[in-house]
């Protein structure tokens, strides 16, 4: 029988330590949607998600509610639209036509954002893939919750460096055009290396080709619960502050499970994978970086900050993937800057630079998230950061990716505020030197040799 | 099916605090399994293990109707399934 100490220590971790589930995230395959009609595609499309997901924000409530745990987000991710749309769509605006469908769905069933705008291209574009990508701008200022995610590179096909090129555009474009709102349209725009399948997280969400009909999945959270925890070993080795972060993670990830069944059960939907991340908010002890500062830096961005993350995110995944019957999706520690208000406080002081941020995505999960650069930044040079993280990626065999948000009108100094779970940011420094001349050579990077690790 | 539910009130002890409760919990037909209570740090500190698969309210509704009754008394009373703590303290 549970005791009361045990009670109150999981209602404290509730209350006090910010532990939630950070999102319900419903995939759902549009593949049986495709049609060279374009109106009756879209009608296809806001049928099907408005049947599959007409509970998940009520389900997830209640679950919430039963079990006195906060559900903080129910999302939807689907099919890459690029597939979707691919017979239809003949110009940007047959593809915006979907982002609005997929829009106008996601307002219907409730959820604050649905994932899947994308496009998989990590070898090569076809030229719906290629139309789609030149939708995103357009796309993304038209429409409130939809989030669109372009693959640019991976382990086995290398970086298609055409593709970079063209999202050091698109981000930008996608900056202007959405400049009235701090160019907000970037912060639901992300380049990946290495995308996965089932990741429930957004941006980044979509519902991959190798994925069944419809499936749940679930992402935990808890940053709050591990600091606290770790403040129990001050001062002790590193074996002991192993164990205990092991011990945390297996605890907030029985929660995600626990939740994923649950949802998969009542809304009769198989379920997918839990995915283990410690995802921060920018509510104060919501923080990655404040771990990391418990584990003993001053700030974040200081030397061994490294080798703190990469030891988090392993004991991460070491205590969650006994807690969870699948694991999938990011899995890792989310380092992004605005949502982290221990990230915002070390740049500010001017601890964590860009440089040692890209250090940092090479040992966890996901890359250069949520960080606001001068709106005057080349597109050339945005498509040499994401160049350099997807390499990364590649190289390592991990999964990378690029959120910068180059907000128009502003520099560095200034900061730019996106509210709610966004939070807001400093707007941090980039390298002024030129990458043009590398990034318009065109063409790809080949695929990495998978021997001689040195 | 016994549907076992997790009550806990936190607060600062005053009297009659577990009277109230067990009125509410009696007149809406739910069973009280097991008590225990402590005082940490100076508060007050129940748990109660209760059945509620009698009742004629669901656990959402008896959930919102004791949190309200909290606030009249000056406490904190929760209502959780008990699955959660079971999975996160029970291998």
């Amino acid at each position: 029988m549970i005791n009361i100490f045990e009670v109150n220590e999981t209602n404290k971790m509730i209350e006090q330590e910010n532990l939630d589930v950070r999102t319900i995230t419903m995939g759902i395959s549009l593949l049986d949607c495709i049609d060279s009609d374009l109106d009756a595609m879209n009608e296809k499309i806001y049928k099907k998600i408005t049947t599959l997901a007409k509970d998940l924000v009520s389900t997830g409530d209640k679950i919430a509610m039963e079990y006195g745990i906060p559900i903080v987000n129910k999302r939807i991710s689907v099919t890459p639209i690029a597939l979707i749309g691919g017979s239809a769509c003949r110009s940007i605006d047959d593809f915006v036509s979907i982002a609005k469908t997929l829009d106008r769905a996601a307002k219907t069933v409730g959820v604050n954002f649905l994932g899947g705008y994308s496009a998989l291209v990590s070898k090569g574009m076809t030229p719906a893939e290629e139309l789609l990508i030149q939708s995103i701008p357009q796309a993304l200022a038209c429409t409130e919750r939809v989030c669109s995610s372009v693959n640019v590179g991976s382990t086995k096909t290398g970086i298609d460096m055409d593709a970079v090129k063209l999202m050091g555009e698109i981000v930008l474009e996608t900056a202007k055009a959405t400049k009235e709102q701090d160019s907000l349209g970037c912060a639901k725009l992300v380049v990946f290396c290495n995308a996965p399948d089932d990741n429930p997280f957004m941006a980044g969400a979509f519902h991959g080709v190798t994925e069944a009909d419809c499936i749940i999945n679930v992402g935990v959270s808890g940053p709050g619960v591990v600091k606290n925890a770790l403040q129990k070993v001050k001062g002790r080795d590193f074996e002991t502050l192993c164990e205990m972060i092991k011990r945390t993670a297996f605890k907030v990830t029985r929660v995600g499970q626990l939740v994923a069944q649950e949802a998969s059960k009542r809304l009769g939907v198989p379920f997918g994978i839990v995915d283990l991340s410690l995802a921060p908010t920018p509510a104060i002890g919501d923080s990655v970086a404040e771990i990391l500062e418990e584990i003993g830096l001053e700030r974040v961005g200081a030397p061994g900050t490294t080798a703190a993350l990469a030891l988090l995110n392993d004991q991460v995944k070491k205590g969650g993937v006994m807690a969870a019957t699948a694991v999938g999706g990011l899995s890792g520690a989310f380092i992004p800057v605005s949502e982290d208000q221990g990230m915002i406080d070390a740049v500010n002081v001017g601890a964590l630079t860009i440089e040692k941020l890209e250090a940092m995505t090479c040992v966890c999960s996901v890359g250069l998230d949520m960080i606001a650069i001068p709106g005057d930044t080349k597109a050339s040079t945005i498509a040499g950061i994401i160049a350099d993280e997807a390499a990364i990626g590649m190289i390592n065999q991990k999964t990378t990716a690029v959120r910068v948000i180059p907000v128009i009108g502003k520099g560095v100094g200034e900061t730019v505020e996106f509210g709610g779970l966004l939070g807001y940011a400093p707007i941090m420094p980039v390298n002024r030197f030129s990458c043009e001349a590398f990034v318009e050579r065109g063409g790809r990077i080949p695929a990495p040799i998978h021997s001689f690790k040195n | 099916m016994m549907k076992k539910t997790i009550i806990t009130v936190v607060g600062n002890d005053t009297v009659g605090i577990i009277a109230k409760v067990c009125t509410y919990l009696a007149e809406n037909k739910v069973n009280i399994l097991d008590i225990s209570q402590t005082i940490v740090q100076g508060y007050f500190n129940m748990m109660m293990v209760a059945d509620t698969s009698g009742s004629d309210k669901d656990t959402g509704t008896i959930s919102k109707d004791l949190s309200v009754l909290g606030e009249e008394i000056g406490v904190i009373i929760r209502c959780q399934h008990e699955d959660i703590f079971n999975k996160m303290h029970r291998i």
